[in-house]
């Protein structure tokens, strides 16, 4: 028999891998050959997609990008065998843009089935909870205080500090929430683990029950994933017939309760507090901060809100040691970063490197530069609230600080490049307009400041009252970034500021049509 | 949108039954009308504010703030383009405009043969293979005009 593997991932089922299924399942008919084609979740090279992969001994041989009319052609040319045809790829663990990665939390994605509880457990899965129900809550914060694990969903800040706030709380109910409400264009990271790889993200949010003593945790996770929804509900059941989830797991004392909510398509609950009042079932309206959701969160109580690839790398962090982890990344940034390559790049998907790497050597480096084969212009880094950068801040190494330090941010790892033909000022107004849609409303700078940018940078383009749109919009954005209750309204500026400070030719127009450059 | 072939009434009750006592149960709630019925219709807000404990105007902000849930109608299926900015990094911008003018509606808006409603969306997750649409639950990749028109054909 044959074991053939063909991803069942968003991306590679939006380039085509279903059909590219049936058509092997065909073909193997056709030829009365005995076939099982595995749906596993995608390694992250999305530009390989559908990227086919032929068991063969201990080996996965691999076939990039198949579409369905290649299908025949392989079968034809002997399957593992064809090494003279055009798709052909070698061993698919010899892929240079996948070993050049350092795959602590993506390790298992494309490797296994990921609804198959035995292949997580096979590759290392649960070896981190079985850890942890050995240990004291007290010895489980330490551990992941030790790793250096920092926030993965933008904000950086430190998991084991947080984790110790919420076990210091004293309550009769405390929750485990993850944020999966991966809004920001160009990111996808959080889709892919919890496509490929869903119980790592389960063993994480059960890791951090032990941690800080809750036993109800919620997954928010956005709409616009449905297949994500799909094998994040399925893998959920399975670990509930298990017992790795609901009362007394593993048999033990501790109970564990885990649900999905589903989001409604507002990109204001990917923050911290507006996901609470989701969760609730309220309109996603920010929060004052303090209290802390540690302290004061999920219906008033103690709350630990997690971004997934931070629940995620805590698996790792409990299965391999604190300084396993720790030994990645560079000055006050541990561990690996999930860089996701998007927008015009021509190999693009997620690149999973320790923090230290720079801009540059992932774009050119793994990206390979634009889709279109002309020069990059500009990088937005961090999601629709990162800075645009010119090439003169490439060199940048990827480090939350050093980011910091160059009025730039890197939020959630999404990388957007853009080649010249790239009009910055419309990409400045849209930053605004982006904040207007999306604005919960709570707080002024951001509901009106955000309109008020939009019309000032039309008007800008329009060369209408040049001198003082510009200082106005300037102050606007100081007090969008001083004056907002959260970070949509402060971050905003942040693009528009990127744009003004680094690509001023893009202001300067006679008529507000097309660019003169 | 999938009718679930019971009256709206039906439809309602039994949601806020299955929800009256889930903690935060109004986000899922609106979800299981709103697939049921294709939308959320106005009359039945007072239903679902006195099974859940809410007042009208709760359940009308939450209902009015998500993008998401609509109190009328929409088409059989919904497109969705993204605009956000990975996706115009590939051209999404001029998808955009040929998508609304092939099917001859602005973003919110039915097309007139009630077989699509047009949204706008602010990223699929599909960021390195863009422009990205939506049809139903169905994302689709490096979508340019031709590919679009192709899509349509196919439906």
């Amino acid at each position: 028999m044959v074991k053939i593997y063909i991803p069942a991932d968003t991306t590679a089922c939006a380039l085509g891998a279903d059909k590219v299924a049936a058509e092997v399942l065909l073909q193997a008919q056709k030829r009365g050959l005995d076939v099982e084609v595995k749906r596993n979740g995608s390694r992250g090279a999305f530009w390989l997609e559908p990227l086919l992969e032929v068991e063969s001994g201990e080996d996965r041989i691999a076939f990039g990008p198949v579409c369905p009319d290649d299908v025949a052609g392989l079968f034809e040319a002997g399957l593992h065998d064809s090494a003279e045809h055009p798709l052909f790829l070698g061993k698919v663990t010899d892929i240079e843009w996948l070993t050049r990665q350092d795959r602590l939390t993506f390790g298992r994605a494309g490797v296994i089935d990921p609804l198959s509880l035995d292949d997580y457990k096979h590759e290392g899965g649960y070896e981190g909870l079985n850890k942890a129900l050995a240990m004291t809550a007290e010895e489980i914060v330490e551990a992941v205080t030790d790793s250096g694990l920092r926030g993965r969903g933008g904000a950086a800040f430190p998991t084991g500090i947080k984790w110790r706030t919420v076990l210091n709380t004293p309550s009769d109910q405390k929750y485990v929430t993850a944020n999966a409400d991966e809004g920001d264009s160009g990111t996808f990271a959080d889709r892919l683990l919890m496509e490929a790889d869903p119980f790592q993200l389960i063993e994480g949010m059960t890791i951090c029950a032990l941690a800080v003593g809750a036993t109800q945790g919620y997954i928010y996770l956005r709409s616009e994933y449905p297949k994500a929804l799909q094998v994040v509900s399925q893998a959920i059941a399975t670990a509930e017939t298990a017992n790795l989830l609901g009362s007394n797991i593993c048999g033990g004392e501790h109970d564990f309760h885990l649900h999905i909510r589903v989001g409604a398509g507002a990109y204001i609950c990917g923050e911290e507090t507006s996901m609470l009042e989701s969760l609730e079932g309220k309109r996603g309206l920010v929060r004052f901060k303090p209290p802390l959701p540690a302290i004061e969160g999920l219906f008033g109580q103690p709350t630990v809100v997690n971004n997934v690839l931070t629940l995620a790398a805590v698996s790792t962090v409990l299965a391999k040691g604190a300084a396993h982890y720790r030994d990645y990344g560079s000055g006050r940034s541990r561990g690996t970063l999930s860089v996701q390559l998007a927008g015009n790049i021509r190999r693009g998907g997620l690149v999973e490197v320790p923090f230290g790497a720079s801009l540059r050597e992932l774009v050119e480096g793994f990206g390979g530069g634009t889709s279109s084969g002309r020069p990059v212009r500009a990088i937005q880094v961090g999601g629709p609230l990162g800075a645009y950068l010119p090439e003169s801040q490439w060199d940048t190494p990827l480090d939350y600080e050093a980011f910091t330090e160059v009025g730039a941010m890197l939020g959630h790892g999404g990388v957007v490049v853009f080649d010249d033909s790239v009009d910055m000022l419309e990409q400045a107004r849209f930053a605004m307009e982006f904040c207007a849609v999306e604005s919960c409303g709570k707080c002024t700078p951001c509901r009106i400041g955000s309109v008020r940018g939009m019309e000032l940078i039309e008007k800008i383009g329009k060369n209408e009252n040049r001198p003082a749109s510009f200082e106005l919009l300037e102050e606007l954005c100081e007090t969008m970034d001083m004056g907002s209750l959260c970070a949509m309204g402060g971050l905003t500026p942040m693009p528009v500021r990127s744009a003004l400070k680094y690509f001023s030719k893009d202001f300067e127009r006679g008529n507000g049509i097309g660019i003169e450059r | 949108m999938h009718s679930s072939g019971e009256t709206p009434a039906v439809v309602v009750s039994s949601a806020v039954r299955k929800f009256a006592d889930t903690p935060g149960g109004l986000l899922p709630l609106l979800h299981e009308i709103q697939t049921g019925l294709g939308f959320i219709p106005s009359d039945c807000v007072a239903t679902i504010a006195s099974g859940m404990g809410l007042s009208r105007a709760e359940v009308h902000g939450v209902i009015s703030f998500y993008h998401d849930f609509r109190d009328k109608p929409g088409g059989k299926k919904t497109i969705h383009v993204c605009r956000a900015e990975a996706c115009q990094a590939v051209g999404s911008r001029q998808l955009e405009a040929h998508v609304k003018n092939r099917l001859g509606v602005d973003y919110g808006e039915t097309t007139a043969d009630g077989r699509f409603t047009l949204k706008p969306v602010y990223c699929l997750g599909n960021c390195a293979c863009g422009p990205s649409v939506r049809i139903a639950d169905d994302v689709f990749a490096r979508v340019d005009a031709d590919r679009f028109d192709e899509l349509l054909g196919d439906i």
